[in-house]
């Protein structure tokens, strides 16, 4: 018997006993929908994390005073200096891997223009930021190092606050008051996208570090000319990252006299590491998801042998005559193996799709639920491996049943009631 | 003179039980020639399905030697003996055995299904042998939807669907009543006078008197054998 034939044998059964058949995959069923749909909704998260982190540049450092097990740098200790735009400059200067490097310090404000109001974050910054960042501007200018000397009135405003406050437009040149301050205007950034955490990074307004510390209250620290909250800096390309940061470090401990051995009052901060730590924080969930969803689908299987156990006994007397007529034992042995196979890849396509359908619900209903940063993403190999695994689970556990049918005497099977 | 269709030599049938043996063939000698038309007649338990069973490779005897057209049954494999019954033999059940749910014609291609043959070539003749039957407008009925005597109909077209050598029919009629018996048995007493090979197992002295042979069992022998 040819294996088209064996398949149309096997759909003819499965379709007489419709009712039976669908009940009997609906393990596999929502094993599978189980799985496409965490596995999708885990890669969909990834993908949109992975993109986020990117942008925040994989040659990036960001290092900030206070040690790692502080975990701050608002401590008033001696240790804690913070760091200021002469680290900046020796950094610039002393290291020639780093190819950019900006301070930053930054505040909540509130900036006004003609009545309209919007709470937004200040950064002060120097000239260098928007190349440490490989952040791009879709009109105008960065504010230039004279500039930052002189601490001019200038800002370089996002997205966010240029529709706010300039619905109409004409934000380039006009002016905008901050702290009863006006700034001018120079530059609008394009539009960043989301930061790592889901948060707006087009809500910002960029002025020069020197105007921010002396025009905003609250930089001023005893003992440190220039203080800057956090230091960015961007390595060279084809540099190694980990020399980089091993070598950075060395220079901040002679820099900021950490004796040796003694703990360090500075941290640097390594996206490449974030990212590969995620990565791998990625992987083991997967792992897990994967696990169990195989559970799920083994347990469907054994729903699957069940009914298949049941069915072998239940058309004995079909058995029966199809051996008397002339089938062989392995074209019996045959036959529930395909119905088993069939039902189970049934079962992966139908789980397939719910999975993919309850995945998109999910994403499009998760923000009205509070769920952010949700996205799906069925990358096709895994429906190709779903549908494979619920293929192997049919055979697995169909195998028995499909044996027990093909070793059945003729004549017994003939009589069953 | 040709070898017979059918010769068996000191044929025994064991049934291995837990409380002891049971002797249901305790050696039969009979030769069946082709085109012959039997009755197989006997006691309940004298061993005539045991012995249509041997006939028709669904079962192996304990001993004994058993030819039928050709092929020596007693030392096949499981899966030879499957296509020789493919092959050589069609079976006619008392309780017709037909696929629920299946429509008649997809009922009497089944045999055919095992021999490879494609959709096409199975239908066209399954066709031509319910309309042997006198079946051919009830070709898309389910058995549900035919009588007692139609099914029968439909069971004995699938057993010629095959073209076999011999047809083996037990006890036949036994589940219909007298005039369906008698539009059966036509359809047989036809069959067998167009040439096939026709073994019929009955209580029934009036099916057996259409046979022209009557071959009597009482406990697993031959005790009388009448042309
Ligand atoms: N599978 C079996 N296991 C054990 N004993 C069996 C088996 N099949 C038949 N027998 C026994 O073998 C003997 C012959 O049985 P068989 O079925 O051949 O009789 P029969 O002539 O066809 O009877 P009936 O007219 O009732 O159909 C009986 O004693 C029966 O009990
Ligand atoms: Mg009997």
């Amino acid at each position: 018997m040819s294996l088209m034939a064996a398949v149309l044998v096997a759909l003819t059964a499965l379709r007489i006993n419709a009712l039976r058949s669908f009940l009997a995959i609906l393990g596999v069923i929502f094993g599978v929908a189980a799985v496409i749909t965490t596995v999708s909704l885990a890669d969909g998260a990834r993908d949109a994390v992975e993109t986020r982190i990117a942008a925040l540049g994989a040659n990036t450092l960001n290092i900030s005073a206070g040690s790692r097990s502080r975990g701050g740098r608002q401590g008033g200790a001696g240790s804690d200096v913070p760091l200021n735009d002469a680290d900046v400059n020796a950094l610039r200067t002393e290291l020639d891997f780093i190819s950019a490097a900006s301070g930053l310090v930054q505040a909540g404000v509130t900036a006004v223009v003609d009545g309209a109001n919007w709470p937004t974050t200040l950064v002060g910054s120097n000239a260098d930021y928007l190349d440490v960042r490989d952040w791009r501007l879709t009109e105008g200018r960065m504010f230039n190092e004279g500039e930052v000397q002189r601490a001019s009135r200038l800002a370089v405003i996002g997205q966010t606050p240029a529709r706010e406050l300039f619905p109409s437009g004409g934000a380039l040149g006009a002016t905008i008051r901050v702290n009863s301050q006006p700034y001018e205007v120079v530059g609008v950034l394009s539009d960043l996208g989301a930061g790592a955490f889901g948060q707006d990074q087009n809500d910002v307004l960029l002025a020069p570090v020197s105007t921010v510390r002396s025009r905003v209250a609250g930089f001023a620290r005893a003992g440190v000319r220039d203080p800057v909250q956090q230091v960015w800096v961007k390595v060279a390309p084809g540099v190694d990252m980990a020399a980089a940061t091993a070598e950075l470090e060395d220079f901040l401990r002679v820099r900021r006299n950490v004796a040796p051995g003694a703990e360090d009052n500075f941290s640097v901060r390594n996206f490449a590491d974030l990212i590969r730590a995620f990565t791998e924080t990625q992987r083991v969930l997967g792992l897990l998801l994967a696990s169990a969803g195989l559970i799920t689908l083994l347990v469907g299987g054994i729903g699957i042998m069940n009914v298949m156990l049941v069915s072998v006994t239940e058309r004995t007397r079909e058995i029966g005559l199809r051996l008397a007529v002339g089938a062989r034992r392995r074209d019996i042995r045959n036959q529930f193996l395909i119905e088993s196979v069939v039902l189970c890849s049934l079962g992966g396509v139908i789980g397939l799709g719910v999975g993919v359908a309850v995945a998109a619900t999910i994403e499009s209903f998760g923000p009205a639920l509070g769920l952010t940063g949700l996205a799906v993403s069925v990358e096709p190999s895994i429906a190709v491996v779903a549908i494979g695994a619920a293929a192997t689970v049919g055979i697995l556990f169909g195998f028995y049943p499909a044996l027990r049918a093909s070793r059945l005497d003729p004549i017994e099977a003939l009589r069953h009631e | 003179m040709a070898a017979p269709l059918i010769r068996a030599r000191g044929l025994t049938r064991v049934y291995k039980l837990g409380g002891g043996d049971v002797h249901a063939l305790r050696g039969v000698d009979l030769d069946i020639e082709r085109g012959e038309y039997c009755a197989i007649m006997g006691a309940s338990g004298s061993g005539k399905s045991t012995f249509m069973n041997l006939l028709g490779a669904l079962d192996r005897p304990t001993s004994g030697a058993l030819v039928v057209d050709g092929e020596a049954l007693q030392d096949k494999r499981p899966d030879e003996l499957a296509q020789f019954r493919n092959r050589a033999v069609g079976f006619v059940f008392q309780q017709f055995n037909l696929l629920p749910r299946t429509t008649a014609l997809d009922n009497v291609a089944l045999p055919l299904l095992y021999r490879g043959w494609s959709l096409a070539r199975r239908r066209k003749r399954a066709e031509e042998c319910l309309r042997m039957v006198g079946l051919a407008e009830r070709m898309d009925h389910h058995p549900s939807q035919l009588s007692g005597g139609q099914q029968q109909r439909v069971a004995i077209a699938r057993a010629l669907a095959g073209e076999p050598a011999i047809l083996l029919a037990d006890e036949p009629t036994g589940a219909l009543d007298s005039q369906t018996s008698d539009d059966v048995m036509d359809i047989f007493d036809r069959l067998n006078a167009e040439g096939i090979t026709l073994i019929i197992v009955t209580h029934e002295a009036d099916v057996g008197a259409r046979a022209r042979r009557r071959i009597t069992f009482r406990d697993g022998l031959i005790v009388e054998d009448v042309t």
